[in-house]
């Protein structure tokens, strides 16, 4: 583990609960989400290949039988926060990304 | 058919209707949606200047529906379906021989088949001064024209004849402004439908109301007047003044063609027909009001409709035929509701009568039953018809009654089973008899799949005709689908088994004042796209707090979440509140000038207001402080809530302008803006009738006339266009300023989620006249409640953005990345017509520019 090295984004506390918010890391977007009373987070592409723009991370979290989805801002698809998987079409699987709190901070791995 | 079928494939069989009124079209209508419509061709002839309109309905006329709302059909539509119509040209002769017709133009047409549906003309006794020029009948748009004009001259108006039409007559005399009265002939009103005591009920709440009644009065002369234009000279000796006079003394059957040209009429009129509605001619039909069958002349539509119906089948080798008609009524006469049915007299040997009379409250119920008592023979109901819908099917399928039939008429006491549900019905009972519609068609349609009230009533048309049996249409629903087993799922979403009004009384009753709060007591998981922003909304209305703050933020759907409209690339438009549509020429130089500062494409929204386009995440803020500076706030484009309140100018310019419309359209955007509801809602306030603010296509439309605001309701533009329904007329400020807010907070509490009024009120049981009890009579006495909540949203409203701005917190959020100050690199755009962004880029384009290609498209 501690080669990993991780890349600190923002305090965990600059993420309103169950919202998310996006990232520019290795010069990709990323969309982070935090979670519940737990602040658990997760991070995903922030590309939205079905609305063909840059909007993930200011989607709708909530769950689908028990699972953690997160609903693009435009055109409603649900996507699993924990696999990036598409509800409504199976072959669209999001990138996902590793993401940690460390003292109060949110990090990537670089 | 074997004989016809010949001739048919060789050429279709042409059919004349002569009279384009609300039966003649009915005939059409059956012809064009008959399965072999092809093998017919209608033409159709009308004296008058227009298409079919609703007759009965013609009293709307008066309270500020145009001509147009009345239509039934349109060019349109016949053109559509290859109906020929020739309108103001009167077919005057018949020649049987060669089956052909002329017109008073000298238009001749052969025919295969002829119908005559040429309907009735209003009886005018023989009185000696009868025919002077303010003598008017009472049956035409023309004739409500003639009224109205007559009227502007006029002090004081008489009608002749306490039937129906009549009573509806004077009351848009008085609605006129003049001192109304009524003459009738027979010692009581309505005396075909009424007994004694339902006509002197009648007659005490109709003076009430300021219009004089005068019974047993005949007319003996019209002679010239002292005080006004005319005085009438009764038998008696008595006499009254007045300035015009309207003949609603009963119909006679138009049956002059029939009369010239030898086919069968009855000795009092009427042309006679047979159960198929033919005529003594083989290739001659008559329906509606002209025909004759078994001795009687049908003056109802329900009736002329089903032998528009019979005639068809008739034709088109079916065999359903008219077999009489039940006359039964139900109506609401001036505010007043009366309903009669089946035997009314008590003329039925040995009939037995139960009365129910409650003085108080004004209401009067008397049931008349066999000598056995063992079925209804008929009832009359005046100042409360609930019962209507379950005593009619009761007297024509000839029901058993109950042991004691009195629990029929007497007030249902609170926890005391209904008598007679309408799971008692058989199927061939009759609902709907505007259109003919059984128990039995509404269960066929709701085994196909219409369970939704909306949805059955538009499949099977049941209760779209008066909508007095929309309740009744609601309770076969609901036991049908209580007997399917089929149980109704009416649940928000997974995590809360609780219909959306459910919920909403919950964060009432038990002031909860978080999504959190709320999920954990009475939902569970973590909620979802659907459950999140309507809980947020239901918060909103109720508790009005800021939706961005820590616990409502993550409510918000993708507009509200940071109060812009979210377009495809991911950036926002801005829309600042014009209420009215009135801008000052200042306003509109600060717009241009922050718009050229942030190159935003421009346009003019449906809802007289202006939107700029492409503003990036990180540039709403800098907007907004400069809008907010400019003096302008939040326009709420993003939220379920109000929108624009649309006006036309008015009587400030306008030279038809009946009051001030801007105004009062500013009063009501002021009032309502920033209230969450359901869904979005728009209103609209026109100056006269001219109706150019386009107000009964919205949620509440409001027309002023000459003696104060007319309100229209559950209007919508939009996928499935509404008109609204007129729900109340001639208002003061204040009155409609009271309904609307009852009206809006009884549709924050019960509608479902994203549910426009239109929908809401389709779906509601009771319809109209449900929403008028409770919102005019507080039937529910939740008014003052409705109007507490109102002024808590009036009395908390804050600009969305002028808090936001103030908030340097809330800010962060407003930038595209939370670490860095780069923006999206993903959007591009193309110009045209002089804006630079006239439109978002291809989203190829836009993918070569994030990958720093040279993006050849946007240097052209």
């Amino acid at each position: 583990m501690s080669n990993i090295n991780w890349e600190t984004i923002c305090n965990v506390s600059d993420i309103n609960k169950n919202t998310g918010v996006c990232a520019l890391h290795n010069g990709e977007q990323v969309a982070i989400f935090k979670v519940g009373k737990e602040e658990q987070l997760f991070a995903l592409q922030n590309y939205d290949p079905f609305g063909e723009a840059n909007v993930l991370s200011r989607g709708i979290i909530g769950d689908v039988d028990g699972q953690l989805v997160l609903a693009s801002p435009l055109y409603k698809q649900q996507f699993s926060l924990e696999s990036g998987k598409c509800l409504e079409d199976d072959s669209v699987i999001l990138k996902t990304y590793m993401v940690r709190q460390q003292d109060g901070l949110v990090q990537l791995q670089a | 058919m074997p004989d016809t079928t010949d001739l048919q494939t060789v050429k279709p069989l042409k059919l004349i209707v002569v009279g384009n009124g609300m039966v003649g079209h009915k005939f059409i209508e059956n012809v064009v949606n008959h399965p072999d419509h092809e093998n017919y061709q209608v033409i159709t002839f009308s004296e008058e200047p227009r298409l079919a309109y609703d007759r009965v309905q013609l009293s709307a006329y008066f309270s500020g529906k145009t001509a147009d709302d009345l239509m039934l059909t349109s060019e349109d539509y016949y053109d559509q379906h290859g109906v020929k119509y020739i309108i103001k040209d009167k077919v005057s002769t018949i020649d049987r021989a060669a089956k052909t017709i002329t017109t008073e133009s000298g238009r001749v047409e052969s025919y295969d088949k002829l119908i005559l549906a040429t309907g009735s003309f209003p009886f005018v006794p023989p009185i000696p001064g009868g025919d002077a020029e303010h003598c008017l009948v009472y049956r035409t748009i023309e004739d409500l024209e003639r009224i109205t004009a007559s009227a502007k001259g006029s002090k004081v108006g008489v009608v002749i004849g306490g039937g129906l039409l009549g009573l509806e007559c004077a009351k848009a005399l008085h609605n006129l402004n003049l001192e109304a009265h009524v003459v009738e002939f027979a010692p009581r009103l309505m005396a075909v439908q009424l007994d004694e005591g339902g006509g002197a009920l009648l007659r005490t709440k109709i003076e009430d109301l300021g219009v004089h009644v005068h019974t047993e009065k005949n007319t003996k002369e019209i002679v010239a007047g002292e005080t006004c234009r005319y005085r009438m000279n009764f038998a008696d000796g008595s006499h009254i003044e007045t300035d015009m006079i309207v003949f609603s003394a009963g119909i006679r059957p138009q049956d002059e063609l029939a009369r010239q040209f030898d086919i069968a009429i009855g000795e009092r009129g009427g042309i006679t027909i047979d159960d198929n509605c033919l005529t003594s001619d083989k290739d001659i039909y008559a329906i509606g009001e002209c025909a004759l069958w078994d001795g009687k002349i049908f003056g109802l539509v329900a009736p002329g409709y089903t032998m528009a119906k019979a005639a068809v089948s008739h034709i088109t080798g079916g065999s359903e035929q008219f077999t009489g008609a039940d006359m039964s009524t139900k109506l609401k006469l001036m505010g007043v509701d009366v309903a009669s049915i089946g035997d009314a007299h008590a003329r039925t040997e040995g009939a037995q009568t139960y009365t129910y009379i409650n003085d108080a409250e004004g209401i009067y119920k008397r049931l008349i039953v066999s000598a056995d008592k063992s079925t209804l023979l008929g009832v009359v109901l005046v100042g409360d018809t609930d019962a209507y819908g379950t005593l009619l099917p009761m007297m024509l399928e000839k029901m058993q009654l109950p042991d004691a039939p009195e629990v029929l008429i007497l007030p249902q006491v609170e926890g005391g089973a209904s008598a007679f549900g309408v799971a008692a019905l058989p199927d061939s009972a009759l609902i709907c008899s505007c259109h003919d519609v059984t128990k039995g068609d509404l269960i066929e349609a709701i085994h196909a799949g219409a369970t939704e009230l909306s949805e059955l009533k538009s499949c099977t048309k049941a209760g779209t005709g008066c909508g007095g049996c929309s309740a009744m249409v609601g309770q076969v629903l609901n036991a049908e689908l209580e007997n399917m087993g089929m149980e109704v799922n009416n649940n928000l979403c997974e995590h809360f088994e609780y219909t959306r009004q459910e919920l909403f009384d919950v964060i009432r009753t038990k002031k909860i004042k978080t999504f959190d709060e709320l999920l954990e007591q009475y939902g569970s998981g973590h909620g979802c796209m659907t459950c999140k922003p309507a809980v947020g909304s239901m918060l909103a209305t109720y508790w009005n707090e800021y939706v961005l703050s820590d616990d409502n933020i993550q409510l918000q759907d993708t507009n509200d979440i940071f109060l812009g409209n979210m377009q495809k690339d991911g950036t926002y438009s801005v829309v600042p509140r014009i209420a009215a549509g009135e801008i000052s020429a200042q306003g509109l130089i600060d717009l241009g000038q922050i718009g050229v500062k942030y190159d935003l494409y421009t346009k003019i929204t449906g809802g007289q207001r202006i939107d700029f386009f492409g503003a990036q995440l990180h540039e709403l803020p800098l907007i907004w402080d400069e809008l907010i500076q400019a003096g302008f706030e939040t326009g709420h484009a993003y939220g379920k809530s109000l929108r624009t309140v649309k006006s036309c100018v008015g009587s400030t310019w306008c030279r038809y302008g009946m009051m001030d419309s801007v105004s009062m359209a500013i009063n009501l955007e002021m009032r309502y803006k920033g209230l969450r509801s359901p869904h979005k809602f728009k209103l609209g306030v026109s100056g006269c009738t001219r109706e150019c603010a386009e107000a009964q296509s919205k949620d509440f439309g409001v027309i002023a006339t000459d003696k104060g605001w007319n309100l229209y309701v559950c209007g919508n533009g939009g996928m499935k266009p509404r008109h609204g329904d007129l729900f109340a007329s001639d208002l003061d400020d204040a009155t409609l300023i009271k309904y609307i807010d009852r009206i809006l907070m009884f549709y924050c509490r019960t509608a479902d989620r994203l549910q426009r009024t239109s929908v809401w009120m389709d779906n509601m049981e009771g319809g109209l006249d449900y929403l008028k009890s409770v919102v005019i009579d507080d039937k529910l006495g939740l008014c003052e409640d409705f109007e507490t909540d109102m002024n808590r949203v009036i009395d908390t409203y804050e600009c969305e953005w002028k808090k936001t701005l103030n908030n340097p917190e809330r800010l962060k959020r407003f930038a595209h990345f939370i670490n860095s100050d780069a923006t999206d690199d993903r959007l591009a755009y193309e110009a045209d017509r002089g804006q630079s962004k006239a439109r978002i880029a291809q989203p190829s384009v836009r993918e070569s520019k994030a990958k720093g290609e040279e993006i050849p498209a946007l240097e052209v």
